[in-house]
């Protein structure tokens, strides 16, 4: 017999081979893809550092406080001690070279933005030169941690519920579009337009101004109850309003897109053959229609997973929400270099990460598109 | 060029779109208004006037037009000089050269509420012996209240809320709501009032003239603000800036983020790489905090605002979509058939390539106009609005600062909000039919 098979050794030779070509392929994307993204890291980290720099701008401001500062330090100090004003002008040169150079002034400003560039990439996010946290700390890294959970409260419940809530109105709709509620979905997407520190105004003023039923801002009442269930109630009667304009803010037009999306896709051959063949209409909506809008439910996750963590800083600004976008806005007002670098630092390796693991995750749910292939 | 145009004829069978164009043309024509009304100078001057400027307006005045809805009338504010004939001058002359001025002013009050405040303004010629002046207040119920006597100098001004002497008189720290209610009473008593300033020169070609203001609680058609600013002022003006902003980014990103991505698909190799990773990078950069940054610590010209703006938006999403579709259109026949007959890069790329987009370009244009206005809204409402312009934001920031919400100066807040809304909900609303217009794939559904 000299027919041309593969024996089962062959095979299993065959195969490792396909996966020793896959595990390359895949491996050599991973490290060229980590690499770009590092590159684009490192620069859109340094052009921060750059414009937060301004020329030296912000240099001279920072010089002329600390002299300033240091000048009536020392004079309210020695104001009741018997000194010439040549001492006195000695001992305040002194202390200005020792406090620039504590904040990290005596070197050039390229020299100062690359070490500001390797520090910030190595996560040492250093000390504030003005703000504190609340616990009195001046690490840049304290600060922001301790923003943190008030901008993922108030992000993660509002757009974990403007997620789903958006995918199961959409869903509704488009199973019988053209009704009343559709109709009046697309008729208010157009209020999508207007941001949601604009509804908060609105909010505030129609409940907190003229109904007094609702907190104006802040997250819970002065003082703080003691209790934890006072405390946790005080907190969500503060999160309402917030929450309430960040959702609406987005809601509809948030539905009409989704709505948009799943009718083009119910709208294809295969979904029509399966109802044709009388799937129960579960599992057609399950299997057919969400099944390939999948991959494009998922970046709308991770690109909302991105604004939880930047939160809002004109929304929080405008509830005075003690968030990282507060914090942010309030850093900018004080010339605090480091809360803002580190602030964009954080930023940008979370959105290069969401990049990466989008890559990832969307070869998992979408088997028609092959990594690192051409 | 004819499908672009019946494309635009096909609005009129969207509602919403007719009434997104509606919107936007009467922006258009307000803005157009109130640069021909208050010519820029002019609205600056007013924006930047303090007191000297705005003397004859109340403070945090709601608008005179709340009166007619509400059962309880706010007194309106007015203001009557000698110097243009608003109020009665009789001149008497006397022995010595001396005269005698009589001027006097009687006025209708039937509100429900006390004005804030009266003042007088006095102007007065002469050269040595100062000229001399005595008031009287004159009530609806017949009383007749001696106000106060003084020589006066050049300008004087008189405060009636501000003299103790009237105070200890009337037995009362509130003048104004002495004067304006009957003895014992404490609400307003309605009727005629009269003031009768009586002055007395001492010299030849003396003069006196006389102002009165009075500071009622409500004023003309926007209210005022805490500079006793007139918001007509930057509710007109907020129009051609909010306008200029919108559609100067959105019109300045969309064409450039098209030639670029054009240029881009065209050349490929190291220009197409080169746009692809600028793209990355601006992703990267937090769009907000970096405007921010601009803003505090550059300038908060609402023109850097706008090149900043414009510069950070092209390399976007956008520029990847617009690729996709340049790289499909740059195989197509017409293509080739230009390049066969000798049509240099140039030409294809300006005049085969992006032609072709404008359809598609045009919603998102108009989609993209209402998050610019909003953009420079909210920089305002940080605090870092332009210095200089009276703008819808600056009106909001303003009004937060000085608490309108929690004092319940709701006007104030409003009145650029609704009108911020309306900008936004019209280009909205005229963007989503263009949409629907010029992407036949959406019509359906």
């Amino acid at each position: 017999m000299s027919v041309v098979t593969q024996t089962p050794a062959e095979n299993a030779v065959a195969k490792t081979a396909r996966r020793d070509g896959t595990l390359m392929r895949v491996s050599r994307y991973v490290v060229v893809r980590l690499l770009t993204l590092f590159v684009t890291v490192v620069i859109g980290i340094y052009l921060t550092i750059m414009i937060a720099n301004m020329g030296g701008y912000v240099d001279q401001i920072m010089k002329s406080e600390i002299r300033d500062r240091v000048t009536q330090s020392i004079i309210a100090m020695t104001s009741n001690q018997p000194m010439d004003s040549d001492t006195r002008q000695k001992l305040i040169q002194e202390r200005i070279v020792a406090e620039e150079k504590r904040v990290g002034l005596d070197v050039p400003i390229a020299i100062r933005n690359f070490r500001y560039l390797s520090n910030a990439l190595t996560l040492q996010l250093g000390r504030a030169l003005n703000m504190t946290s609340d616990a009195g700390s001046k690490q840049v890294r304290l600060i922001i941690l301790e923003r943190l959970p008030a901008t993922l409260l108030l992000m993660g419940i509002s757009q974990l519920f403007l997620f789903f809530s958006s995918i199961l109105l959409a869903l509704t709709l488009s199973r019988r579009y053209g009704n009343f509620w559709d109709k009046a979905v697309v008729a208010l997407s157009p209020t999508s337009a207007v941001p949601p520190w604009f509804y908060g105004i609105f909010m505030i003023l129609i409940f907190a101004a003229l109904l007094k039923v609702l907190p104006f801002g802040g997250m819970v009442d002065s003082p703080p109850p003691s209790n934890p269930f006072d405390y946790s109630l005080s907190l969500a009667k503060h999160l309402i309003l917030p929450g309430l304009s960040l959702v609406l803010s987005s809601f509809f037009l948030s539905v009409y897109n989704y709505r948009t999306f799943f009718l083009i896709y119910s709208s294809e051959d295969y979904v029509e053959m399966a109802k044709a063949k009388g799937l129960p209409t579960r599992d057609v909506e399950r299997h057919y229609i969400l099944r390939p809008t999948l991959p494009n439910i998922i970046t709308n996750f991770a690109l909302l997973i991105i604004t939880l963590w930047t939160g809002a800083t004109i929304t929080e600004t405008v509830f005075l929400w003690p968030g990282l976008g507060r914090t942010l806005y309030q850093a900018v007002g004080l010339y605090d270099i480091p809360i803002i670098v580190g602030s964009t630092i954080i930023f940008a390796y979370l959105l290069a990460l969401t990049v990466f693991l989008l890559d990832f995750i969307y070869v998992l749910v979408d088997p028609r598109v092959k990594i690192g292939s051409h | 060029m004819n499908t672009l145009k019946s494309s635009f004829q096909n609005i009129l069978y969207y509602p919403s779109a007719v009434i997104g164009s509606l919107v936007v043309f009467l922006l258009v024509f307000t803005a157009v208004y109130a640069m021909i009304k208050i010519p820029y100078s002019e609205a600056i001057n007013l924006w930047r006037g303090g007191e000297d400027v705005w003397y004859k307006n109340p403070k945090f005045a709601a608008p005179a037009w709340i009166n007619l809805f509400s059962r309880e009338k706010y007194s309106e504010s007015f203001a009557v000089s000698t110097s243009d004939g608003t109020m009665e001058k009789v001149v008497d002359p006397g022995a010595e050269n001396t005269a005698t001025y009589t001027m006097n002013y009687a006025f209708d009050f039937g509100y429900d509420f006390y004005p804030q405040e009266m003042i007088l303004y006095i102007t007065s010629a002469f050269d040595e012996k100062q000229p001399f002046i005595s008031l009287e207040w004159l009530t609806p119920d017949g009383r007749t209240i001696r106000i106060a006597n003084f020589a006066i100098g050049q300008d004087f001004t008189y405060r009636f809320s501000q003299d103790e002497k009237l105070k200890t008189r009337l037995k009362t720290e509130n003048v104004i709501p002495a004067l304006f209610s009957l003895p014992n009473e404490v609400i307003p008593a309605k009727g005629e009032y009269q003031l009768l300033v009586t002055g007395t020169t001492f010299e030849a070609n003396s003069d006196i003239n006389v102002e009165l203001v009075l500071h009622g609680q409500v004023y003309g058609l926007a209210g005022t603000d805490h500079a006793r600013r007139d918001l007509v002022v930057p509710l007109l003006w907020g129009a051609p800036v909010a306008l200029a902003f919108g559609l100067i980014a959105s019109l300045g990103t969309a064409m450039l983020t098209m030639i670029i991505s054009a240029l881009g698909a065209w050349y490929g190799s190291w220009i197409d790489e080169l746009i692809q990773r600028i793209t990355e990078i601006n992703l990267v950069l937090p769009f907000l905090s970096i405007l921010i940054m601009i803003g505090t610590f550059y300038s908060r010209s609402i023109w850097t605002i706008l090149g900043a703006t414009i510069a950070l938006s092209i390399f976007t999403g956008a520029i990847k979509g617009y690729r996709s579709i340049f790289v499909q259109l740059k195989e197509s026949m017409y293509i080739e058939a230009a390049r066969a007959y000798g049509a240099s890069n140039f030409r294809i790329v300006f005049t085969y390539l992006i032609p072709r987009m404008i359809p598609l370009l045009i919603p998102g244009l108009v989609l993209s106009v209402p998050s610019f206005v909003f953009l420079e809204a909210g920089l305002a409402v940080l605090g870092l609005g332009d210095p200089v312009l009276p703008t819808w934001g600056k009106m909001i920031d303003d009004a937060s600062r000085n608490g309108a919400l929690y004092r319940g100066y709701y006007y104030w807040i409003l009145e650029p909000t609704i009108l911020l809304m309306f900008t936004g909900l019209g280009f909205a609303m005229l963007g989503f039919a263009l949409d629907r217009i010029f992407n036949p794939r959406l019509r359906d559904v």
